[in-house]
């Protein structure tokens, strides 16, 4: 084995690779609960690739037969269904871990010098993964699959001068069609898979080279041992693989519950008309985008005018680009910030949550109006934060990591 | 567009609520995992539905797999369809209709829907409630209207089981305006079965369209069971493992 390995790395980077990214990655020792999601966001990739490849064994890209052949994988395929369920859970669970991993970065400022990259990684990441997301709904070819995504093309419809042009240049056809549920399936298996796995390389060699914030926010690389060690740093491997192996678990258990029993998610993860095939010329008496898009869809339905309305929805994923700016705080973790910050952060996660409600309801002047207030509320986020974290009041930060 | 968006929205209200024109639906008293209540249905459904509705993702022999039937049995009662030379059609056929589409907008004024997903895109309780509330009315060209699904094409083919309803109408003065509405229905023609066997029936193919939505559902949630305890046990033996590990960190 000593040999085998002492041949390939004559050759190859493997023992290197290795200690620089598991055995010798030294990490924080003081992490806690929100640290599992960025494990488990790979993990759900790794899963919905291997299902994916599945499903591609036996779905059909073609208006023709789409719809029937989803329900071929549901019936006729050996375990069709568990690989299509695995794969339509999976995208809820991505949008989930996701957005928690998210939070952890705000909370612990994790996306603050000199970890900015990482976070712009990390946005790309998700910009991808909502293209791939939206992408992927077409293809069961159902209702929601179709007059969802009639709903967000025309949405580029509002860019003035090259707006009409550039809807048709989405679709390949002046309705949505074969053609675009084509080029939708060759952008989702291929395409976008492949600019996710180049971002998540980046995102982690980023992440290594300058190492893991924690929940204190304090820099471990400031105390090292007499051998260069971080003192509060233990070897990622084993340590955070056991870690992470118990939380991929409790993870898996919540996966299969929602798989198992509640695959449809009451209609929220499979919606109730998606199980009509797509109809042109029917319009589905209300048409809602699947959970993960609606915040951002109460944005766009809270402003009246419809080209602000874009731009308003754009602005709402942009502006988290730039938190690294607009943060001007020095201090990382909420532990040791003002509660001006908490109260803000606070209401930034409610009304992230409320707008998403908001979006899965009927229009009514009281939902549109609480929509706008609740959009306020998380612009008003940026704002506060721009302008009271310069000089905010904050507590000591510690030397050394507190637990 | 926007704009088209918005009325969209707004014009079109929920399927459930509101396309009942305030017609209540009734919860299906239906056991999913009672195969011979599901054998029941797939009988009623090819004698009374299966004639103008397909199945047309489903195989026959995949019914006849989950509820214990052999395939004879299902030649037998299942099947009573045959190609142009007379060959029955084939127990891994799909179920599907031989009437064309031209046909169906002759005769009811436009596509008939496949009944495969029926049961997943309205759910039990909705198709319980629809086939409960068939009502004369003389200016529908069937002679029949449905109270939760109004001007509804589909005639009651039902009707030799249930006999026909009639609606009774009460009036009530809602924000100054006397509003006339549909209280109740009554029987006001007996049919074969009484409301009770009818109730039965209707529920029993109702158990039938909902497997029918999803056939492997049964078989799903007992695997899920399986994994869910696999996960538990694992779970021990995983945190055992952190524990151990971390002892020398804390």
């Amino acid at each position: 084995m000593g040999k085998l390995i002492g041949w390939i790395d004559d050759r190859f980077p493997l023992m290197k690779m290795w200690n620089e990214h598991l055995a010798e990655y030294y990490t924080p020792k003081n992490f806690n609960f929100w640290y599992f999601f960025g494990s488990l966001a790979l993990m759900v990739l790794v899963i919905q690739i291997i299902s994916g490849i599945f499903l591609t064994m036996h779905y059909k890209p073609d208006a023709e037969f789409a719809f029937a052949s989803v329900e071929y994988i549901m019936r006729d395929v050996p375990y069709g269904w568990l690989i299509r369920y695995i794969h339509s859970t999976g995208a809820t669970a991505f949008f989930i871990v996701v957005y928690l991993h998210m939070l952890r970065g705000l909370m612990y400022g994790s996306y603050k010098k000199p970890r900015e990259l990482i976070w712009l990684f990390g946005m790309f990441i998700y910009l991808a993964l909502m293209a791939e997301a939206f992408m992927g709904y077409l293809l069961p070819w159902g209702q929601m699959s179709y007059w969802g995504a009639q709903v967000i093309i025309s949405l580029f419809g509002a860019i003035p001068v090259i707006g009409d042009d550039l809807t048709l240049w989405i679709r390949g056809d002046f309705v949505i069609s074969d053609a675009t549920l084509n080029r939708f399936f060759a952008l989702h298996v291929i395409a976008l898979p492949l600019v996710l796995i180049f971002l998540v390389v980046a995102h982690i060699l980023a992440l290594h080279e300058v190492g893991s914030n924690n929940p204190d926010g304090v820099e471990i690389k400031k105390n090292k041992d007499e051998n260069g060690i971080p003192l509060d740093g233990i070897p990622f491997h084993p340590y955070y693989t056991v870690k992470d192996i118990v939380g991929v678990v409790v993870f898996l258990f919540f996966f299969a519950t929602v798989m198992f029993f509640f695959p449809d998610g009451g209609g929220y993860f499979l919606e109730h008309a998606n199980f009509i095939a797509a109809d042109p010329l029917k319009t589905p008496e209300h048409i809602a985008p699947v959970w993960y898009f609606t915040p951002f869809y109460a944005i766009l339905r809270a402003v009246p005018d419809k080209l602000m309305g874009v731009g308003a929805m754009g602005a709402a994923i942009v502006l988290l680009f730039f938190m690294p700016w607009i943060d001007r705080c020095k201090v990382k973790s909420i532990r040791y910030r003002s509660n001006i910050y908490k109260i803000n952060l606070v209401v930034f996660v409610i009304s992230f949550v409320v707008l998403g409600w908001l979006a899965m309801q009927h229009v009514t002047s009281t939902i549109t109006m609480l929509s706008q207030v609740f959009s306020l509320l998380y612009f008003g986020f940026f704002i506060v934060l721009f302008i009271t974290s310069k000089n905010e009041e904050t507590k000591p930060v510690p030397d050394r990591v507190t637990e | 567009m926007k704009k088209q968006i918005l009325t969209l929205i707004l014009s079109v209200l929920p399927t459930f609520a509101f396309a009942a024109g305030g017609a209540h639906i009734d919860s299906a008293p239906i056991n999913i995992s009672d195969m011979e209540s599901v054998k029941r249905g797939a009988k009623h459904f090819v004698n009374y539905c299966f004639s103008c509705h397909e199945a047309s993702y489903m195989r026959f022999n995949r019914i006849a797999r989950d509820t214990g039937m052999t395939d004879a049995e299902v030649r037998e009662e299942l099947i009573f369809t045959t190609n142009e030379k007379g060959v029955p059609t084939k127990v891994g056929s799909l179920m599907k209709v031989a009437m064309t589409e031209e046909y169906a907008r002759n005769a009811f004024g436009g596509p008939v829907p496949d009944l495969t997903l029926t049961a997943r895109s309205r759910g039990a309780d909705w198709i319980y409630t629809y086939l409960r509330s068939f009502y004369i009315d003389p200016y529908r060209p069937t002679g029949m209207n449905n109270l939760l699904f109004p001007d509804v094409s589909m005639p009651h083919v039902l009707s030799s089981l249930q006999g026909m309803q009639k609606a009774v109408y009460k009036t009530e003065t809602r924000q100054g305006v006397e509003v006339e509405y549909v209280d109740h229905l009554e029987l006001a023609q007996a049919g074969s079965m009484t409301a009770e066997e009818y109730d039965a029936f209707v529920a029993d193919l109702v158990n039938f369209m909902v497997y029918l939505g999803e056939p492997v559902q049964n078989e799903r949630r007992s695997l899920g069971i399986k994994v869910l305890i696999f996960l538990a046990i694992f779970f021990v033996l995983a945190y055992m493992l952190k524990k151990e590990y971390w002892k020398d960190v804390h």
